[in-house]
């Protein structure tokens, strides 16, 4: 039993059935991200203050370089399989496993950066904010490497502001009336960053793995029914153009307005 | 036969490079202007998010090949697109239309 | 020829079904990729239809605790109280039904027929058994997705049940899980539900991927748009709106699973109190942003409920009035404008949030316009019951009971969806019998209608008719005598969610201004709360002629006497029964619309869509269809 048009365009769509199937999810993810595009832009006007600046930009671009190559390698591994030839292909999805890997990577480093960044609430009314260097439990104080600051609103626009000190801090814990690190439970600009890059970082996720898997395991069906094979690896590129195609948004929404 | 087929990868390739240039200038053009100071922050707004639906214009055109596909792919996107600027545009909209002389938080 | 009936389940893959030459599959495939992981279409129907009927069931039994609480609030449950105790603890101490408790059985009795009975039974059940046959296709487009969708859907239900079970129960905020409530709730019954509606969600987006690409790319050659059954057509525009609408709500949920488990404050506003002190959040949410997300899935979904069961609906129509169904275009036209219209309306659910009048009346105009489709169907299918032949069997007695109940509940939304009615019967007993109306005796009705109707078609035996008949005329009274006296409650001022069916809130409002005040509520209104506990117990007696008629006719029943017992004309009647694995013998070639019945000229009142036009030479191959 073998179903019509999996491999071979219908004539009247001219679409073979994967393609109408990726299609249709990507539109789903459209409405996805949307949400979550509608959700930032309603939090973002009715805030009373939204920080700026408090992403690095220049990490920020490097993802979207890395991506964008990704999207190119991807595109090429296609290519390849279309015109038979195996091992550029699997050269250039190699290419784009590592791409997806760096990005993770510098993906992982932003988020640490971000957990190890604290607001310390000073009992004397004033604010130390930067990155814990040090924070034994035994000892009775803690380094962080920052500025002190008396009122909270110079902490949120960071572009505004030139040479941002940046000293080794040495506080005694029993001035500290409370302490947060710039997790999504800190405010809502990074709740809703913390989100939409976590959701986009699962589709990179998941998308390597089907890469993944066509790369490795998967690429057998090449040699038994290669037009199929080829179609696979035009729909899990689709995928993986969308999930750049996301990061094109976000890089700007979030990193540069 | 694969005299042809290299034929056809070099000018993927090509275009590939293309898109590459196109998508490393438009992300510049979208950092220089986040850093312009004499513009207005709805300017700005406005400016960086032109620029990128130009770059993903680019992207969905030529990466995923949306220029030349089929007329059911285009409807389906098309009327994605309708309901995704019902979604925030109308929920925009209802969050600031009060009745006369309340106020929203 | 000697119609080949099988015995159910379905079919077992062996060699004597496929004809000479045909590749087939020689070998059993073991059981479990028989039935429990299978990729088949038909049996992935059957699992849908069959878990979606346990867990209907499940919510019903929810409902008559609720309604026993409300009847005689604080009173051990009779007979199921010790076991309630026994089972859930504190929550149901002495056997009588605190109001933590009432509040989960309300959320999840909603949670569970909106999202775990009647979508999967109406979309992913008679869809998926149904669609494929009705366009001449061999299987859905993507079986394994297919597969991936049913165990998406039976995870997230193993979920939802289970939260019953934690320490502090299920959820307890609606259905509609609003923010603030549903993150400041203590117990954890809500990130079941939110992780639970993850699964269910995603099970949802993998099935409406899989209808759109089969009803594109696998109609049968000849078998163009305006030739497809209705079903189809409705199931094709309910898959839309799944598709489309469903992923805010799944974005919706990821932020309501942060503010829970991260603590950020998506939906939480600066300021909030829990307790009488300040929450220790971030602040800055929006809980009018949770209403937006999910409302903007909430109203599509109520086209989910209702439209597969109109597709269920025109089928049966057809078939027993032997005319063919009047104005099909406008039918298609108008499903396609209930499809889109659906995305533009839903805060007509959220009319008393503070919205202004602008965005109101907007919202107003875009509701009211989008029942004029809704009328114009259902016009459609009461004038192809004119001069009709009608056979009275079962399905048709349930379609027929369909056209005036969905008319009440249509009709009864009509002062919802006017902004200044609604203001005065938002959140009251009225918007239950409403929604109950167009679901319970409207759709429902129609999938026991689609049960009834191709039940022979998946078992090769028809369901007793006598007691389809009692369930019948048990279910439509005491539906009535449960949801009618809603409307008056409603009116009267009594409100949603009240755990003790409204006592100590009529009598502190009484005792205020007076008994005649809205809101207080009269000894007559407070006095249906009995008669419909009454109406829910003889109604749930009335389905027990149901479940025993099904499972013992799919070995007593009797056996239909050829493929097309109905004398149908759409394609699925045309295959072997059951069908077997790769459903038609040959791939059908269609020729006609699908209701072809009673033509003029022709030798039997209906003209199956694949029978060769008179005078052209037979094809060497014909798919089983027989004459009267």
């Amino acid at each position: 039993m073998e179903i019509p048009y999996a491999i071979q365009p219908r004539p009247d769509t001219g679409l073979y059935n994967a393609k109408v199937g990726i299609w249709l999810f990507l539109a789903s993810e459209v409405m996805l991200f949307g949400g979550l595009f509608s959700a930032y832009v309603l939090l973002r006007v009715g805030a009373d203050q939204w920080p700026h600046g408090w992403l690095n930009v220049t990490l920020g671009t490097a993802n979207t370089i890395i991506l964008a190559l990704s999207a190119i390698t991807t595109l090429l591994a296609w290519v390849a399989c279309k015109v038979g030839q195996f091992g550029k292909f699997k050269f250039f999805h190699a290419c784009t496993l590592l791409l997806a890997l760096s990005f993770l990577c510098i993906k992982m480093y932003e988020y640490h950066d971000k957990l190890i960044h604290y607001e310390i609430q000073l009992t004397d009314g004033r604010i130390a904010d930067g990155h814990m260097r040090e924070n034994d439990p035994k000892k009775d104080y803690l380094v962080i490497e920052g500025r002190t600051v008396t009122d909270e609103n110079d902490l949120y626009d960071l572009r505004a502001q030139k040479n941002i000190p940046d000293n080794e801090i040495n506080i005694p814990r029993s001035e500290i009336k409370s302490m947060q690190n710039y997790g999504p439970w800190h405010n809502t600009f990074l709740a809703i960053y913390f989100t939409l890059t976590g959701l986009h970082a699962l589709h990179i996720i998941g998308g390597s793995i089907v890469i993944g898997y066509l790369w490795g395991p998967g690429s057998k069906m090449y040699k038994t029914n290669p037009k199929q094979f080829t179609n696979r690896i035009e729909v899990s590129g689709l995928f993986w153009h969308f999930v750049d195609l996301v990061w094109i948004f976000l890089f700007p929404v979030l990193y540069l307005t | 036969m694969s005299e042809s087929h290299s034929v056809d990868f070099k000018s993927y390739v090509r275009r590939c490079i293309y898109v590459f240039i196109a998508v490393v200038c438009a992300t510049s053009l979208m950092i220089w202007a986040s850093f312009l100071q004499q513009v207005g922050w709805p300017m700005k707004v406005t400016m960086i998010l032109a620029v990128a639906c130009a770059n993903a214009f680019v992207v969905a055109g030529f990466l995923m090949h949306l220029i030349s596909e089929k007329k059911m792919i285009y409807t389906l996107l098309g009327f994605t697109v309708f309901f995704f600027a019902g979604l925030m545009g109308l929920t925009l909209y209802a969050m600031h239309d009060f009745p006369t002389g309340t106020q929203m938080h | 020829m000697e119609p080949i009936v099988h015995q159910f389940p379905p079919y077992r893959e062996r060699e004597e079904h496929h004809a000479p030459g045909e590749h087939g599959h020689h070998e059993d495939i073991g059981f479990l990729r028989q039935y429990v992981f299978s990729t088949d279409h038909k049996i992935i129907g059957i699992q849908y239809g069959f878990t979606a009927l346990c867990f209907m069931l499940f919510g019903f039994f929810l409902m008559l605790m609720m309604r026993w609480q409300i009847a005689h609030p604080g009173h051990p449950v009779p007979l199921v109280g010790p076991l309630l105790e026994k089972v859930l603890g504190q929550p149901a101490a002495n056997g009588a039904i605190s109001p933590d408790l009432y509040n989960s059985l309300g959320a999840m009795h909603g949670t569970i027929m909106v999202f775990l009975a009647i979508v999967p039974l109406a979309f992913a059940a008679f869809g998926n058994y149904v669609v494929p046959l009705m366009i001449g296709a061999v299987d859905m487009a993507f079986p394994r997705v297919n597969m991936a969708s049913y165990d998406a859907y039976f995870l997230g239900g193993v979920v939802m049940f289970f939260s019953f079970f934690i320490p502090g129960g299920a959820a307890q905020a609606g259905w509609t899980s609003y923010s603030p409530l549903a993150t400041t709730i203590p117990t954890h019954g809500q990130l079941f539900w939110l992780i639970g509606m993850v699964l269910l969600i995603t099970s949802s987006l993998l099935g409406a991927v899989n209808f759109i690409a089969t009803i594109i790319q696998l109609r049968a050659p000849g078998m163009t748009w305006m030739r497809l059954p209705f079903f189809v057509w409705a199931q094709f525009v309910t898959a839309f709106l799944l598709l489309l609408a469903f992923p805010p709500l799944e974005a919706a949920s990821v932020m309501q699973l942060m503010d829970n488990v991260a603590h950020t404050s998506f939906f939480l506003p600066t300021g909030l109190a829990i307790g009488g002190k300040l929450a220790t959040v971030s602040g800055g949410g929006s809980p009018l942003l949770w209403q937006h997300l999910f409302w903007f899935l909430g109203h599509p979904e109520v086209y989910v409920l209702i439209l597969p069961a109109m597709g269920i609906v025109c089928e049966i129509i057809a078939n027993n009035t032997r005319k063919p169904i009047w104005g099909y275009k406008s039918l298609v036209y108008s499903l396609l404008s209930i499809g889109f219209l659906s995305f533009i309306v839903w805060a007509h659910h959220m009319y008393l949030t503070g919205m202004g009048t602008k965005i109101s009346t907007f919202f107003q105009a875009t509701t009211m316009i989008i029942s004029i489709p809704s009328v114009i169907i259902l016009t459609c299918f009461f004038i192809s019951l004119w001069g009709g032949s009608i056979r009275f069997n079962t399905p048709m007695l349930f379609v027929l009971a369909f056209l005036p109940m969905f008319g009440i509940g249509g009709l009864t939304g009509l002062p919802l969806g006017f902004n200044v009615s609604d203001v005065h019967l938002h959140d009251t007993y009225y918007i239950i019998a409403h929604f109950h109306y167009v679901v319970a005796p409207g759709t429902i009705f129609a999938l026991f209608a689609g049960i009834y109707y191709w039940f022979p078609k998946m078992t090769g035996r028809m369901m007793n008719e006598f007691w389809g008949r009692v369930h019948f005329w048990g279910s439509l009274i005491f539906m009535n005598v449960v949801f009618m006296p809603m409307f008056a409650q409603g009116m009267a001022g009594m409100l949603r969610r009240m755990s003790d069916g409204g006592a100590n809130y009529s009598a502190a409002v009484n005792s205020r201004a007076g008994a005649d005040v809205i809101g207080g509520l009269s000894p007559f209104i407070m006095s249906l709360h009995t008669w419909i506990l009454w109406g829910a117990m003889c109604l749930g007696l009335a389905q027990i002629p149901f479940i025993i008629n099904l499972f013992w006719s799919i070995k007593h029943g009797e056996k239909i006497k050829n493929d097309n017992p109905w004398n149908s004309t759409t394609l699925e009647w045309q295959t072997p029964t059951p069908p077997p694995h790769g459903n038609f013998e040959h791939t059908p070639r269609v020729y006609r619309g699908p209701y072809e019945y009673s033509v003029p000229g022709h030798a039997t009142d209906f003209t199956p869509q694949n029978e060769p036009p008179a005078g052209s030479p037979q094809p060497p191959f014909s798919t089983a269809h027989t004459a009267p």
